[in-house]
Parts: structure tokens; sequence; C-alpha cells
């Protein structure tokens, strides 16, 4: 403490270096008790509670869908369609490429795993987001194939049609040409739990449940 | 008593005030803030109808604040009552409808006269040494414009304010790595809802209103301390009268007081007859699509944002590649930072320089205004291959310009200002 009780305003009685050490020193604490007072402010901003209860992922039992057959599920605010494909409506997806607007889902939203021939995890199990990607209608099923209603056209393969602007959809959710759709349905994130329990809002290469 | 007025020195400094004046000016400097930011600012005396956009950017700012003030007092935010509080104030808050049409229409006209602005800088040079930061925190206000508009935009919560907000907060999606976490975060829920708009009112009324001012403040900290450029791009402080004042320069106060008055004026002739005639401007300052609420289940047929944005939403969807095209559209704003470096002109105005420039300049002006048109337009067929023409133009504008400026032969700048005073 020898020097310490001494006050004077020569240059040469300031340690300049402990000086500049102890500011950068002042300046670094600051600036990690910044961001530490920052965090909860940052973190306020993601979904809340409640939001993520809703928006939590849905379950379905798929064992109970009878093959041809279709459910609606409700997740996060869209109606999500499951549909059970029989072996020939999977067989006859390769079958008019040549009529689809995006047959290799370049430019259609869907998840990675999504983004085969199927359009899906397993070929049995076809999952969709239930609204036209046109303007937001909700397309109708319309699976049997060789239909002969008008709205359908000739050679009607089965798949979806929505009634609002008559865009087209095949069994894989893949948009037909003439349809004022541009891409194909959206698909959503899921997965399998097991055999029979469909998981919407998990992703297929994640484990358990979100 | 002989007044004697030494070459190159200061007049004599007046009297000091005394009773309530001089009270005052102990406390607050007011006499010597008129007499260095307003009496005593000296101006280039030879400004023309381009130098009006200045102050009227700064009108409709505060006009801007005002009725958004009003507005927050009649508006509900919440998903749920958002919509209703709008067609409230619009039918049965007293004058509310015009609250309302002098705001959105306010939106539209910041943008005109802040274009306006920015083209101004561009003619005549403006951003170039010594005022480079005067144009950085000009830009600072226009992106936190833009920001402010989109914002406002997503409260009426009508359909266009539901799915643009989709459109623009998605962008930020494209983003590597932290992209869908972070548009999670913007949103606050798994879709646009009722936390996004509530946080977008907060930012709209608060945060970024702050922010601009602060801005805004800046760039007028920035312009005083070297003073306006003008269109002859010469420094007015480089040839100053005995007095030291500049001999190419007038008082800010009164005359460019005054002048800005009649801007003002002519502003508001124009401004009016928008709002009580056209405030809807046929779909471009408040889209019809906007008149019905908010619906997550239902796209509008075609959305496109309002009409300031469209040149960058061009961009954005001449691109293939969505990743890409949002990085474009990102560096066709931020390109406009690097314009005081990109300049290499010797001289500043348009006036002095070659026909390179005065060409690039054109064609950009064009291109801008096409870029307009064409990201209202649906992107389709024709439109899009001329959005992908136009998209080039506008970086070979900025990328160019390192060369076209430094090759160009320039003409001779004038000593003085050009100035014909009417007869």
């Amino acid at each position: 403490m020898a020097d310490s009780g001494v006050i004077t305003d020569g240059e040469g009685d300031v340690d300049l270096s402990r000086r500049k050490f102890l500011t950068a020193a002042t300046v670094a604490t600051g600036a990690i008790g910044a961001v530490f007072v920052a965090t909860p402010f940052v973190a306020s901003w993601r979904p809340s509670e409640r939001a993520r209860a809703m928006g939590a992922p849905t379950e379905l039992d798929v064992s109970k869908l009878e093959p041809g057959q279709m459910t609606i599920v409700n997740w996060r605010k869209q109606p999500i369609y499951v549909v059970r494909r029989t072996p020939e409506m999977v067989k006859g997806l390769p079958s008019h490429d040549g009529a689809l607007k995006d047959p290799k889902s370049e430019s259609s939203d869907q998840p990675e795993y999504a983004k085969n021939e199927m359009r899906a995890v397993k070929a049995d199990f076809l999952v969709l987001v239930g609204t036209c990607t046109h303007l937001g209608c909700l397309p109708k099923a319309r699976f049997d194939a060789g239909n002969t209603a008008p709205e359908l056209g000739a050679d009607w393969p089965g798949g979806f049609f929505c009634p609002c602007h008559g865009s087209k959809f095949d069994l894989a959710g893949r948009v037909f040409n003439g349809s004022p759709a541009s891409v194909n349905l959206r698909v959503p994130p899921y997965s399998f739990a097991d055999e029979r329990t469909l998981v919407i809002g998990v992703d297929a290469n994640e484990k358990g449940v979100a | 008593m002989v007044k004697v007025v030494q070459v190159g020195t200061a007049p004599p400094t007046p009297p000091k005030p005394t009773g309530f004046r001089g009270w005052l000016n102990k406390r607050l400097p007011v006499d010597e803030f008129v007499d260095t930011q307003l009496t005593g600012y000296y101006a280039p005396k030879n400004f023309n109808i381009w130098y009006y956009f200045g102050s009227l950017a700064l009108l409709v700012l505060v006009m801007q604040l005002v009725t958004g003030i009003f507005l927050t007092m009649f508006y509900k935010v919440g998903e749920a009552t958002a919509f209703d509080s709008v067609e409230y104030i619009m039918r049965e808050v007293e004058w509310g409808w015009l609250i309302r049409y002098l705001h959105s229409t306010g939106a539209s006209a910041f943008f005109i006269v802040v274009y306006l602005h920015m083209f101004r800088g561009m003619l005549y040079g403006s951003y170039k040494a010594p005022r480079e930061l005067l144009w950085l925190f000009g830009m600072a206000v226009y992106l936190a414009l833009m920001a402010e508009a989109f914002l406002g935009y997503v409260l009426p919560w009508g359909n266009m304010s539901f799915w643009g907000a989709q459109v623009i907060v998605n962008l930020f999606s494209t983003i590597p790595a932290i992209g869908p976490g972070l548009v999670e975060w913007i949103r606050g829920d798994y879709g646009i809802a009722d936390a996004t708009l509530n946080r977008f009112f907060a930012l709209h009324v608060v945060a970024v209103p702050l922010a601009l001012l602060l801005l805004v403040m800046l760039h007028l900290v920035a312009l005083r301390q070297n003073g306006s450029s003008n269109p002859d791009g010469i420094e007015i402080k480089d040839k100053v009268g005995p007095d030291g004042k500049p001999l190419d320069g007038i008082p800010f106060h009164p005359y460019y007081t005054i002048k800005d008055v009649v801007g003002v004026g002519v502003f508001f002739v124009l401004f009016s007859i928008i709002v009580f005639f056209v405030p809807t401007f046929g779909g471009l300052f408040l889209e019809a699509p906007n008149f019905e609420p908010a619906n997550p289940l239902s796209t509008p047929e075609h959305i496109a944002p309002v009409w300031y944005f469209t040149p960058y939403y061009a961009i954005l969807r001449a691109v293939p590649d969505q990743k890409i095209g949002a990085l474009l559209m990102f560096l066709s704003v931020a390109v406009f930072l690097f314009l005081p470096w990109l300049d290499r002109s010797p001289v500043k105005s348009m006036r002095y320089r070659g026909w390179m420039s005065r060409l690039a300049l054109g064609i950009f002006a064009v291109t801008f205004l096409v870029l307009m048109y064409l990201g209202l337009q649906p992107a389709e067929g024709l439109y899009v291959l001329l959005a992908r023409i136009f998209t080039i133009l506008y970086f070979a504008f900025f990328l160019l310009m390192p060369f076209y400026t430094r090759f160009e032969k320039t003409k001779p700048v004038p000593e003085r200002v050009t100035y014909h005073a009417h007869a």
C-alpha cells in the first residue's frame, strides 16, 4: 500500500497497465452480465407454455384405418389427411408422372424423408396437410380410379379434387397439370412411434415423443 | 460608435440578453441553438425542387406519430379483436376514418418522399465524402421505416396482413441452420398467431418509432456537421466572405424554412386529394384482400406486398431457388449501404459527370420502377423473365459503378454554385 495513498497528478505515478486491465475486466464483466440480463427478454419470445401445449404432437392409431380409408386429424389448427393406401393405389402412383406438374416434388414442401416417390415414410400411409396449395380450400377425396365425374376428366387415377377452383392431386398429393395450384400438397413432419401409432409433429429421424 | 469590421474575424458578439430571456438562456441554450442551427446555419443558395423531400419526410414522420397515437386509443390488439376494432374505427369512432386514412396514406407518402429523397442523393452524389455517415444514418432510417411499415401492415389482421406476415416471416426460415428456430422465435407460436400480433404491435408503436426518432436525430446531427450538399456538388464552406459566412450560403431560417412551408402546402394538397378521394389508391395503398379478416385456411388469390416493397419482392421471386432469392432480396436493399464507396467519381453531381454515370442512373431509375410493377404482378410467364432481366440490371448498376465512375470523362466543376436570381 506504499504508493496507493499518495495523491499526485503526475503521469508517472499512474500504473497504466493496471488501469487498462481493470477497465478491460470491468467491461468484460459488464458484458457478460448484459448477456445474462438479455436472456429472459430474448427467451420470452419463444412459444409460451400454452402455445406449446396447443401445438403438441398428435397421435393416431392407424391400425383402425381400413385400406382405402381416410381420416382427418387436427394438428396446429390444420386439417391433416391420413390415408391408408391399398397396394393397387401404391402400384399406380408412378404411372402418371407425365401428367404432373412436379412429379419429383422438387419445388414442393415436404420433410426430407417424404421427398420420395411415395411422398411417405411408409408406402401404405399417406400423410398430408389438407389445405389446397392454391388458396387453402380443403380438397375432397376421390380415391376411385376411373371415376367418370366430368370435373375429373378422362382416365382419373384416383386422388383429391379441390371443389373451389378445380385443382387435382394424385394419391401422393402431387398436383396434376391444368390445376390452378402449382405445387403438391404439403406433408407435415410425422413419424411412427410403433407399428400402429402415427405421431404427427415429430420428425421421422427423432425417437420418442417431443 | 464606429462599426469596425475586420477581415477574417467574426462580427462582434451581441449584448447578453437580460430579463426572462437572460434567465432562460443561462439555463437552456435557446438563443445559441437558434444562432447555430437556424439563423446562423448556412445552406447552399442553389437548392432546387429535389431538396424539398427531406423536410417533407420529417413532416410525414410527425404526422404518422400523431395519427398513430390516436389510432392506438381505439385499436384493440389481439387475434379476436384487432380486425373488428379497425372496422370500429372506420365506422363508429368520430372522424376515425380520417385518422386511419391519414395514417395508411401517410405510410405510402413516407415511402414516396423517402424514395425521392434517396434519388436526390444519388443524383447529386450527396453520399460522397465527407457525408458517408449521413448516408448510412439515412439508410438506417429507411430500414427502420421498412420494418415499421411491415409491422403496421399486420396490425389490422386482415387476410393480407396474415398472409403477408406468413410470407415475410417465412423468409427467415431460409437462413441455414438457425432458420426454422428463428422463425418460431419471431412468431412465438407454430404459425402466425395471437402472440405474433401482440409483439408486432409492441414493436410498431414503441420500439421501432423510438429507434426511428434516434436515427433521424443522428441523421440531422451528421447533416449539420458538414452542411447540405447541393446540385453542383461543391462545398460552400470553401468560399467564405470577410464575415466568415459562406458566399454561396443563405441562413436556413428564414430562407429555407419559408421555402419548405411552400413544399408542405403543395404536399398537403396532393396528400388530401388521395386521403379524401382515393384512400385505397386502387388497391395500391390498401389492398382489397385486407378488407376481410385473417383466415389461416384461405390464402388470398394473389399475395403481393404494398407497392413500396414490390421492387425487392420482384427480385425475390425472380430467382427459382428460394434461398438464393431471399439472399438476393436482402442484398438488393443492403447494397445501398455501399454506395459511398462504390462511387469512385472525382465529382459529386450528375451535372459534371460523363454520359456513363448519367445513363447508368437513368437505367437504374427505370429498373426500380419496372421491378416495382413486376412485384405487383403474378410470378408467371413473361413477368418472371422480365424480373430476371431487370434484377441483373439492378445489380449491374451497383457492381459496375466502381468502373464507369472512375474511367468516364468528367466536366470541370465550377468554383461557385450555379445560381440565377429571379428577375
